[in-house]
């Protein structure tokens, strides 16, 4: 094998990167505009004869892809108990590599189901119930899913003593149910290894042909998977590394885009604030999170309304209806560029409230008790506050010159000081952003792709 | 086989007494869903809902049990596991007050079964023998 060639299908770019197999190096990349809409093959075949103009290679030993075109994979997750259940069916999903449309915890009400319907979620990843333990409520659930009156696809993966009936009351009602291990098989116990493997199976026997993707499938060597599971690999080899070579450890990726953010964490050992006590589910140790309502374009308006304009006009340095006239520009216009120092400021202020925001969600927090034996501290999700870098990733992060400041805002900031976000972390850049090509890479040759992130992100200075 | 929610309530830190008495529930043959220390009435009600726990079993032993432990029936009854079989035991209240009126404050409050401080895992246990109809 010498030369391979992967690609990034996008909602609105289609990258392709083109790697020197053998020296382990990145030699050609290039982007066009996504063509699912007509023919994928379109943008594809583009962005494949630019890199390979630019490397002039026109043969390539792997070609392989993943894809967010076309909404990316658009999920619902159902649990029983918000905290327990209804937690672990959304870090499913979400490590999945899906977008989360809606979650739901409890019996499902008729508004509720009525409301997926209208979401037409690609999947439904259902739970509830520890094995053994509670089955009334998802037999419930999955007999409202079968009354939805649109198609369903439905993981389950709840109580096992449920599993089977869910899956008949589903099939009778003309729906597909894809029976799976359960995501919480005992109490305060994750497992969403399972539930991930079924997503990814459903994601490619269904949603590739539904997205128009099969056409490209057909192309490549391997199977197109979801570009944030990609990444979620890359992430998770570039932590912890192969058998043969060390990995570099903890560290938090931040991607953000147009429409939402994405926060991935990898984190080697124990994450648990010095002498706490975790109370809620374990999060797992490579997590993605993503953040629907954090983007630069399509969800700036959101940030606009968390923040408020007062504040982002003091963050960017301009007034507050510079802020609201840039927002609403680029709101209506996603694919514009900022074209004067205002909206370039306008731009660093929104990414850097995305960038906060969505870090401090996707950390763990503490939460101090005074007991008689003085204080102690409760700690939920993750303490990321030990790990060593900090890598920014995605359009905005990368083409800007301020991608520092906007970055340095996942870090913990004493005015939250019980937000668990990273300390002393060293902030880098995905460059070249090659991380969902590294992530179709490693699937197959583990060692190349490390060692080209390793020169890429950490080592590039 | 039965399953038994347990922990130690509020912001008590006593972990030694909850080791021994999850190892003597799991050997007597219960299901153990062990919820550690500093748990609060919201958990053990929401562990018990998830794992569909036939009793929730309390410890206190600092002395703000009855702090820790009120409205905690009607908690259970407003997340529809009202029904719930709850057992409390450790040293309940401060200093030496009379454990029968300890014991009749803390059946008002919801629980069950009551117990002195002292009190062997095995009469526990025997009790949930009797009162899970076992």
């Amino acid at each position: 094998m010498k030369y391979g060639l992967f690609a990034d299908v996008g909602s609105t770019f289609t990258k392709v990167v083109a790697v020197d197999l053998e020296n382990a190096e990145i030699i050609g990349r290039a982007m066009s505009s996504t063509t699912i809409a007509t023919d994928v093959n379109i943008g594809y075949d583009k962005a494949a004869n630019a890199v390979m103009d630019m490397c002039g290679i026109k043969e390539f030993d792997l070609k392989l892809a993943c894809s967010s075109a076309a909404g990316g994979l658009k999920m619902v997750a159902i649990g029983l108990v918000p905290e327990l259940t209804s937690q672990a069916a959304l870090l499913a999903v979400q490590n999945a590599g899906a977008k989360v449309l809606a979650s739901y915890s409890f019996m499902l009400s008729k508004k509720e189901v009525n409301e997926i319907a209208g979401l037409l979620p690609d999947i439904i990843l259902l739970s509830g119930g520890t094995n053994g333990g509670n089955s009334q409520v998802i037999l419930h659930n999955a007999q409202a899913l079968a009354d939805c009156p649109v198609p369903l696809t439905v993981i389950v993966a709840g109580n096992k003593n449920a599993t089977d009936e869910c899956c008949e009351i589903l099939e009778k009602a003309g729906k597909i149910a894809v029976p799976c291990d359960n995501v919480m098989p005992e109490f305060g116990v994750l497992d969403i290894q399972p539930a991930r493997e079924q997503i990814r199976k459903v994601f490619l026997k269904q949603i590739i042909e539904a997205k128009g993707l099969d056409s490209l499938a057909k192309r490549v060597d391997g199977d197109i998977i979801p570009t944030p599971a990609a990444v979620l690999e890359a992430i998770t080899l570039l932590s912890k590394g192969t058998d043969k070579t060390e990995g570099v450890g903890s560290f938090v990726a931040v991607d953000i885009g147009g429409a939402t953010t994405d926060v991935y964490s990898a984190t080697e050992g124990e994450c648990l604030y010095q002498g706490a006590t975790l109370k809620g589910l374990p999060h797992p140790k490579y997590k993605r999170s993503v953040e629907g309502d954090l983007g630069m374009r399509w969800s700036s308006p959101y940030i606009l309304e968390m923040e408020g304009a007062e504040k982002l006009a003091k963050s960017a340095g301009v007034t507050e209806e510079e802020v609201a006239t840039t927002i609403k520009k680029f709101n209506a216009n996603p694919e514009l560029l900022p074209e004067n120092e205002i909206e370039q400021k306008v731009d660093v202020a929104v990414g850097k409230a995305a960038t906060r925001i969505s870090v401090k969600r996707h950390s763990g927090f503490i939460t101090p008790v005074y007991t008689p034996l003085g204080e102690r501290f409760m700690q939920e999700g993750k303490d990321l506050s030990a790990v060593k870098y900090i890598v920014g990733t995605g359009g905005i992060v990368i083409s800007s010159p301020d991608y520092k400041e906007i970055l340095a805002q996942a870090m913990y900031s004493e005015d939250d000081m019980y937000s668990l976000r990273p300390k002393n972390a060293e902030i880098l850049l995905d460059k070249s952003y090659i991380l969902s090509a590294m992530g179709l890479l490693s699937t197959q040759f583990p060692e190349i792709a490390l060692e080209i992130m390793k020169k890429e992100i950490i080592n590039r200075k | 086989m039965k399953t038994l929610v347990m922990g130690v309530i509020g912001a008590d830190v006593h972990a030694v007494g909850n080791k021994i008495l999850n190892l003597a529930f799991t050997e007597a043959g219960y299901k153990v869903v062990n919820l550690g220390i500093m748990v609060s009435q919201d958990e053990f009600i929401k562990a018990a809902i998830e794992t569909d726990a036939d009793a929730i079993m309390v410890s206190s032993l600092y002395g703000h049990g009855e702090l820790d432990c009120r409205g905690m029936r009607e908690q259970c009854i407003e997340a529809g596991i009202g029904d719930i079989l709850m057992y409390v035991g450790g040293n309940l209240v401060v200093g030496k007050q009379d454990f029968a009126e300890t014991e009749a404050k803390f059946k008002d409050m919801g629980f069950n079964r009551v117990y002195a401080p002292g009190t062997r895992p095995a009469a526990a246990i025997a009790d949930l023998r009797v009162d899970l109809g076992e």
